[in-house]
């Protein structure tokens, strides 16, 4: 297998991490699968739900993170209110001794949109109660700044909702979010496949954060490997200096010194750029 | 005896129960009267009385009471 270049490490609350995408764990029924798909991801730091102790099940995904030194991020899934959301970062700080929340305060079931008044809300008591807040957001500028204020560690507009696979619906808002963010900002839900994931970081992205992209694919360690290079890949070229997108071809071999020229002008027309020719976007 | 709610369904537990061996028994692992397993290793759970988190390090002196609802969660694959 190549071997995926390293990007410049994520720094989160201090804390180095030299993969930029952080893997959901839900959506999987074999743990042996998703084991595989995390370790193919590279990834170094994994969400997890929080519920009822069930015997003989929920001990095996600590064990299995705790087991590859994966760091857990508990989130607050299934909160619906402030003060859900509240008493599930307690437990999870309990349980997994951490001061990481991801903060998911939902609207509705049927898109599971955050509630962008309840999730300020509890970022700013969280934030009080000395949490390390990564706020699930929605893809508004204008709430990132908030939440950022309030004092959240890292920020994480969705790309699409949950488990669409739609990818990034609005990407000047995601690019608008990473330009301004002092932050790191995560795109976190609705990516579908690698290229999304690419897109992510290309638009400024700090990270990429899913989980149903890989575990509901029909080859989960697959799309893993696929998501480490894209999101390794988009890195890399968010800090490459693309070329500015033309309306007008330019050749990238020289016409000078053909085999057929009858004359050799000193400079080729073809080699110098039409009258017209400016970047898409500008002019016109 | 008392009679509680753990994690949704009712149960009847001695008078002197605490926190710590409701736990015990649940997880299946023997707990030191700090909260951590004798085996070493973490444990991952935390506990809920009555919607209020018990820190570990009180579940060893935090009895059970009559009707009240006991809550121990743990991580399970999610978002």
């Amino acid at each position: 297998m190549t071997t995926v270049p390293a990007p410049d490490p994520l720094v989160l609350d201090g804390v180095e991490l030299s993969s930029r995408l952080i893997m959901g764990t839900g959506g999987l029924s074999s743990l042996h699968t998703l084991e595989q798909a995390l370790l193919a991801s590279g990834t170094e730091l994994t969400t997890v739900a929080l519920r009822r102790y069930a015997p003989g099940q929920g001990d095996s995904l600590f064990a299995l993170l705790e087991r590859n030194g994966i760091r857990i991020l508990p989130n607050t899934a299934g909160c619906y209110t402030a003060r859900d959301a509240l008493l599930t970062a307690e437990l999870g700080r309990e349980a997994l001794e951490t001061d990481w929340v991801k903060l998911e305060v939902i609207a509705d079931e049927d898109t599971l949109l955050p509630d962008v008044v309840e999730l300020l809300d509890a970022t700013e008591q969280l934030v009080a109660r000395g949490f390390k807040v990564f706020a699930y957001t929605s893809d508004d500028p204008a709430v990132a700044r908030r939440l950022e204020d309030l004092g959240a560690a890292a920020v994480m507009p969705l790309g699409a909702p949950i488990g669409t696979g739609l990818g990034i619906l609005n990407p000047h808002n995601i690019e608008l979010i990473a330009s301004r963010a002092a932050v790191p900002v995560v795109l976190d839900a609705g990516i579908g496949t690698a290229s999304e994931a690419a897109l992510a970081m290309e638009l400024g992205c700090d990270a990429v954060l899913l989980a149903s992209a890989v575990t509901r694919a029909q080859d989960p360690v697959a799309m893993a490997t696929a998501m480490r290079h894209a999101v390794a890949a988009g890195r890399l070229a968010a800090g490459a200096g693309r070329i500015p997108a033309r309306r007008h071809a330019v050749a990238s071999s020289p016409m000078a010194g053909r085999i057929d020229a009858a004359e050799e002008p000193s400079v080729h027309p073809a080699d110098v750029p039409r009258g017209d020719w400016a970047p898409v976007g500008e002019g016109r | 005896m008392s009679a509680i709610t753990l994690n949704g369904a009712p149960r009847v537990v001695p008078e002197d129960t605490t926190v710590v061996d409701l736990v015990a028994e649940t997880v299946g692992r023997a707990l030191g009267p700090d909260g951590h397993p004798v085996d070493g290793g973490r444990l991952g759970v935390a506990v809920a009385v009555d919607a209020a988190v018990v820190p570990r390090s009180r579940w060893g002196r935090t009895p059970v009471a009559e009707g009240q609802s006991i809550e121990i969660i743990t991580a399970v694959q999610g978002g």
